[in-house]
């Protein structure tokens, strides 16, 4: 109970934060601006597709047209890249500010233990990010409101998973790295650097490639979340989100920890 | 209350904190003295469980800052040498979060936060954001975090740097009021303010204790051993070696005098009193003896004493403290 509360008043602070300052505002407009943006481009070009499909139904041929596929991954795709640009710049301070700022020392002396701490660190961020997935996905309603036929709601779902995990991903990694400095550029550049890696890892995954090149390829970030686009949800790729956020919040709390040791 | 024992703190090969041992016993002021550099701010994260020690153990209110730092934490009010705000949050909004990690109540929290504010008198400003808010007020909303769990042990580090006069007397009024309910450990190194405020004095340097009394004791340990100040009227070169002669007198300085009349320092060794064989010298040589008084040392002086010379020496205040003064 008080491990809650704890965590929740930490949360509580970080969102005072993010909507104290121009952060939340200027992350979540410009969020969903590129929400919006994509989500335009990619629909202009489903509309373009879907007549050249119709004339060419009229003459016999063509095939149904699936919004899921054409217009909504497309955009999720597209948007789990926006979150490597905007994740790391929304988790550069978390640690890094309260050290610089001398508050590090307010919360360590606090009756909170180190992994409340970073918990609510890390539940803050992605409470934020929550946020932003859901404004961008206000998007989606038009679909519903004038597709004649509507997309299936299943792979919407799921596919909001999936870019939820890779953002959380991203925020543990970020995380751990604002913990190794005092200063927020520096977290900044190694966790969007880091973050950048960690993607195009997932570009080794080749079907020729050798077995450790495809183990290391297993760690691209971005490559898990294909089965969910697609509306399926499977285990091995939620064990392995689950295991970076787990290791991520793991490395920032022993890097909490052992900083007392080095201060 | 608080026990500090064999307490010491390395970083690398540095030794911050160097065995030092003391005993806070409730309700009372401790003050911590010591030059910048001395181990105090080391010694006071430890106590408040922000670092751990290397050797030695301090135990406050019969925790042990290492094996149960919750426990500690939550008797514990602290006030780092720049009180660590966030300026982004007003004052009430600050102080509602910190009366919540710290575990107050939520049926109590506003009226918590409100008695911190009022104690604090930071009231009139409860909705400012203190980023804007100027030194005096900063350090008042950070001893309203540091009270507001009203927490049985204080420990305040330099609590009255960078303030104006009239903001420091308040502070210190502040303090004192907080006493007798909390045990207080307060570091400074303006000494008037232990005189003021602290029933007891610690003195460190490079990490080590080298003092450890009441300001009065400490002042008047001197005393004894002082020196003592004459005015007198007359011929003073065949004074002065008149009054050399007196026994336990250990030194005699003149100095010149405005009107014909004249000052003249006598040392005497610890424990003599010399004064009533140098009133009687004075007046058999046909002065006149305007004055006679004590000038003892000021704590700043022993303070001055104490971190500039050997801690052997220093142990007893001795003769030698007053010529290296004066």
């Amino acid at each position: 109970m008080t491990a809650l509360r704890n965590v929740s008043a930490l949360v509580e602070k970080e969102w005072r934060h993010y909507f104290g300052s121009p952060i939340a505002y200027v992350a979540l407009s410009m969020w969903t601006a590129l929400f919006g943006f994509f989500f335009w481009v990619i629909f202009k070009q489903f509309l373009l597709y879907s007549m050249q499909t119709a004339q060419q139904m009229e003459m016999g041929g063509g095939f149904k047209l699936s919004l899921n596929d054409l217009v909504i991954s497309p955009v999720l795709r597209n948007m789990a890249v926006v979150a490597l640009f905007i994740l790391p710049m929304l988790t550069m301070r978390l640690f890094a500010e309260e050290r610089r700022q001398g508050t590090m020392e307010l919360l360590a002396t606090a009756p909170l233990t180190d992994l409340q701490i970073v918990m609510g660190k890390f539940l803050g961020a992605l409470a934020l990010y929550v946020l932003m997935i859901a404004a961008g996905f206000a998007n989606f309603a038009i679909l519903w409101k004038y597709a004649t036929v509507a997309p299936e709601w299943k792979p919407v779902v799921t596919g909001g998973l999936a870019l939820l995990l890779v953002g959380g991903a991203f925020i543990a990694l970020g995380l751990f790295l604002s913990t190794l400095t005092r200063n927020q550029i520096v977290a900044g550049i190694l966790g969007f650097g880091l973050a950048l890696i960690f993607w195009i890892l997932g570009w080794l995954d080749q079907p020729m490639a050798d077995t450790v090149t495809r183990v290391v390829a297993y760690l691209g970030v971005t490559n898990h979340i294909e089965q969910m686009m697609k509306g399926v949800v499977d285990l091995k790729d939620l064990v392995f989100y689950a295991s970076f956020i787990a290791f991520g919040i793991f490395l920032a709390h022993q890097s909490v920890l052992s900083q007392r040791w080095r201060a | 209350m608080i026990e500090v024992d064999n307490l010491t703190k390395r970083y690398g090969r540095t030794t911050a904190v160097d065995g030092i041992s003391f005993v806070v016993k409730k309700g009372e002021i401790l003050g911590f003295l010591g030059p910048n550099g001395a181990g105090k701010t080391t010694t006071m994260r430890i106590l408040t469980c922000y670092l751990p020690p290397t050797e030695g153990t301090a135990r406050v209110a019969g925790h042990d800052v290492f094996e149960e730092p919750l426990e500690v934490k939550r008797r514990v009010g602290y006030i780092p040498e720049s009180p660590p705000l966030y300026p982004d949050m007003d004052v009430d909004t600050f102080l509602d979060f910190c009366a919540k990690i710290k575990g107050v109540a939520k049926a109590q929290r506003r009226a918590r936060v409100d008695a911190a504010i009022e104690k604090c008198r930071v009231g009139d400003v409860r909705k400012t954001l203190i980023g804007r808010l100027s030194k005096g007020y900063r350090q008042r909303v950070g001893l309203a975090q540091a009270i507001l769990n009203d927490p049985e042990v204080l420990i305040l580090d330099e609590p009255t740097a960078g303030l104006d006069p009239k903001q420091i007397i308040e502070t210190r009024e502040l303090i004192k009021g907080l006493g007798g309910e909390h045990t207080i450990i307060l570091s400074t190194h303006i000494l008037p303010e232990v005189s003021m405020t602290c029933g007891r004095v610690v003195i460190i340097n490079k990490g080590k204790v080298v003092a450890e009394d009441t300001p009065e004791n400490l002042t008047h340990r001197l005393r004894g051993a002082g020196t003592l100040r004459l005015e007198v009227r007359g011929d003073m070169a065949a004074l002065a070696d008149a009054l050399k002669t007196v026994p336990g007198v250990t030194a005699v300085r003149p100095h010149d005098g405005a009107g014909g009349v004249s000052v003249i320092d006598v040392e005497a060794s610890a424990g003599a009193d010399v004064r009533a064989d140098l009133a009687r010298a004075v007046v058999q040589k046909g002065h006149d003896l305007l004055g006679l008084q004590q000038v003892g040392m000021s704590l700043d002086e022993i303070f001055l004493h104490l971190t500039t010379s050997e801690p052997a020496a220093a142990v007893q205040v001795a003769p030698a403290a007053v010529e290296a003064t004066a």
